[in-house]
């Protein structure tokens, strides 16, 4: 899923400082499971500017709502009657979210309340893992099923380099190395070949804006063409 | 070795090795200024002492004067440099540009390394580029040279002819990848290798045992990493800080055991026992002394591993 953490109070103080009413719009999918940016979150995070605000001198008129997806056109239509009523939208959803709600209501401030911080895994209560940079060519299949495009810190395809440390990464003693873990992997499943042979020079196609249409879709200005 | 009786690029080293001499480099740090004095001053230490020197690349991710510029301060002053790049700084065009620059200006033997990670240097911060990686680079350099194409495909107008270089470090886990990983290198394009320091001797023979049956060694040039202790504290420092270093405790007692004062030399001492070793081991084809900011010592430790003159191949 794709995991955020909640910005520091200061920054979203700073972010509101010129709001004087300011509706808090949470998401109820990935950041609501990563205990970031769900309704509960929503509900704290006004409590606690109510109340600086108050202290401040600077009060401040918060709503609240949660919508079921920010990355989905249908939910966003739900605020179209709400948010005239406010100066900015705080939203508390991903990066994708935040940006299709200032999208779908472009004469309002949409402010962040989260940084997004990658595709993780969920390893116990509060605490994730990054696991995937969506980098749209997936090495999966012949690295042991760990990527070292996230995992490696040099994201390198022919690892390990020279500064593995006792399995870590030169990194960090707490970090492990990636390509030291694929070729213990690989090994136990007598696989090893799979990186013997070199990975040439990657063709990147995540430094433009990428789109995705499945088989059989078209967009939507094409459709009946 | 090749069956070409040509040579791939001409540089010195090439030649120093292809004629079967036991070669002998050295290592320049570029300065943290404007300095050219500074190069110079090192430079002169190791001129007719050193088949070429290796120019680092903002090594430790620390900013310095870029390893091309001070190569070319090198080639001004008539010793030959061997111009390391790091995959952390550039992307491929940045490269390839820097590689046809350099090559302009007499720059024959490049080292292509991964580079250390940001997080030890100064700008701890900084985004690396690893655009392409170090066999990568590798592949690329010899596709620029032999085929005379840019990695994009298109062609080049009088290609660089590059000696390649690469590193390796048969002392970071895992061990059995190690032998496989200098394959890999040489079936990326690999002409020698510059091995990480050498401490445990024991290890480095394994590795090299194995490279020699798995014929890697008759394929490129092995040059072993020598880097003379200058201190207990730089021991302690390497064994304890440096990853993918290997350093025994014997190396740390024997320090500790010369007399006061004398512990440099017990270092130097130690580094020639260690070049006498590699000069009758099978598989290696000479030495990389990497004497950390200790240039003027090269005259002295050369001398003393009688490693001197340096043969002059035509």
């Amino acid at each position: 899923m794709i995991v955020a953490k909640r910005k520091p109070f200061d920054e979203i103080m700073e972010l509101l400082q010129d709001y004087k009413k300011v509706l808090t719009v949470g998401c109820g999918t990935c950041v609501a499971v990563c205990l970031a940016g769900g309704e509960k979150e929503v509900a704290v995070l006004n409590s606690e500017l109510d109340m600086a605000r108050k202290l401040a001198d600077n009060p401040i008129e918060l709503g609240s709502t949660t919508l079921e997806r920010q990355c989905d056109r249908e939910y966003l239509d739900e605020l179209a009657s709400k948010v005239d009523e406010y100066d900015a939208l705080l939203s508390m959803a991903c990066g994708v979210g935040i940006q299709f709600l200032a999208e779908r209501y472009p004469e309002k401030p949409v402010l962040p309340a989260v940084d997004t911080s990658g595709l993780a895994v969920n390893q116990s209560v509060g605490f994730y893992e990054e696991r995937c940079r969506s980098c749209q060519q997936c090495v999966l299949g012949w690295t042991g099923g760990i990527c070292p495009v996230t995992m490696c810190a040099k994201g390198l395809y022919n690892g390990p380099c020279g500064g593995t440390n006792l399995g870590s990464c030169e990194i960090d003693p707490e970090q492990p190395c990636a390509w030291y873990m694929i070729h213990e992997r690989l090994a136990k499943q007598g696989r090893i070949d799979n990186i013997k042979n070199i990975c040439s020079a990657v063709g990147w196609k995540d430094t433009v804006p990428r789109t995705l249409i499945q088989p059989g879709y078209k967009k939507p200005e094409e459709e009946g063409a | 070795m090749s069956t070409d009786n040509g040579y791939k690029s001409g540089s010195n080293l090439e030649k120093v090795l292809k004629a079967g001499h036991f070669a002998f480099t050295g290592e320049l740090g570029p300065p943290r200024g404007t300095g050219a004095e500074e190069v110079l001053e090192k430079a002169q230490h190791l001129k007719g002492v050193v088949d070429a020197v290796n120019i680092t690349d903002n090594q430790t991710a620390v900013v310095r004067m870029s390893s091309w510029a001070a190569s070319l301060l090198l080639v001004q002053e008539g010793l030959e440099p061997n111009f390391q790049m790091v995959c952390r700084d550039r992307n491929r065009l940045a490269m390839q540009g820097d590689i046809l620059g350099v090559y302009t200006h007499g720059v024959r033997n490049m080292l292509c390394l991964s580079g250390d990670h940001a997080k030890f240097g100064d700008h701890p911060d900084a985004k690396g580029v690893f655009d392409i990686d170090s066999m990568q680079l590798i592949a690329m350099v010899k596709q620029m040279r032999d085929e005379g194409k840019f990695l994009g495909g298109a062609d080049i107008e009088h290609p660089p002819k590059i000696f390649i270089g690469a590193a390796a470090n048969p002392f970071a886990e895992p061990y059995d990848w190690r032998p496989h990983r200098l394959s890999k290198k040489i079936d990326a394009g690999v002409d020698f290798i510059q091995t990480q320091c050498i401490y445990n001797m024991d290890r480095f023979r394994e590795f090299i045992k194995v490279a020699n049956d798995m014929g890697l060694t008759e394929k490129c040039y092995i040059l072993a990493g020598v880097t003379p202790m200058k201190s207990v504290g730089m021991a302690k420092y390497m064994k304890n800080k440096v990853p993918g270093m290997d350093v025994p405790d014997d190396t740390i007692k024997r320090l500790q055991g010369a007399e006061k004062g004398k512990v440099a030399a017990e270092g130097i001492k130690m580094a020639c026992e260690q070049i006498e070793e590699f000069k009758e081991m099978d598989g290696v084809h000479g030495v990389h002394l990497m004497a950390i900011e200790w240039e003027h010592k090269v005259p002295e430790i050369a001398e003393q591993a009688k490693v001197l003159p340096r043969p002059q191949v035509d």
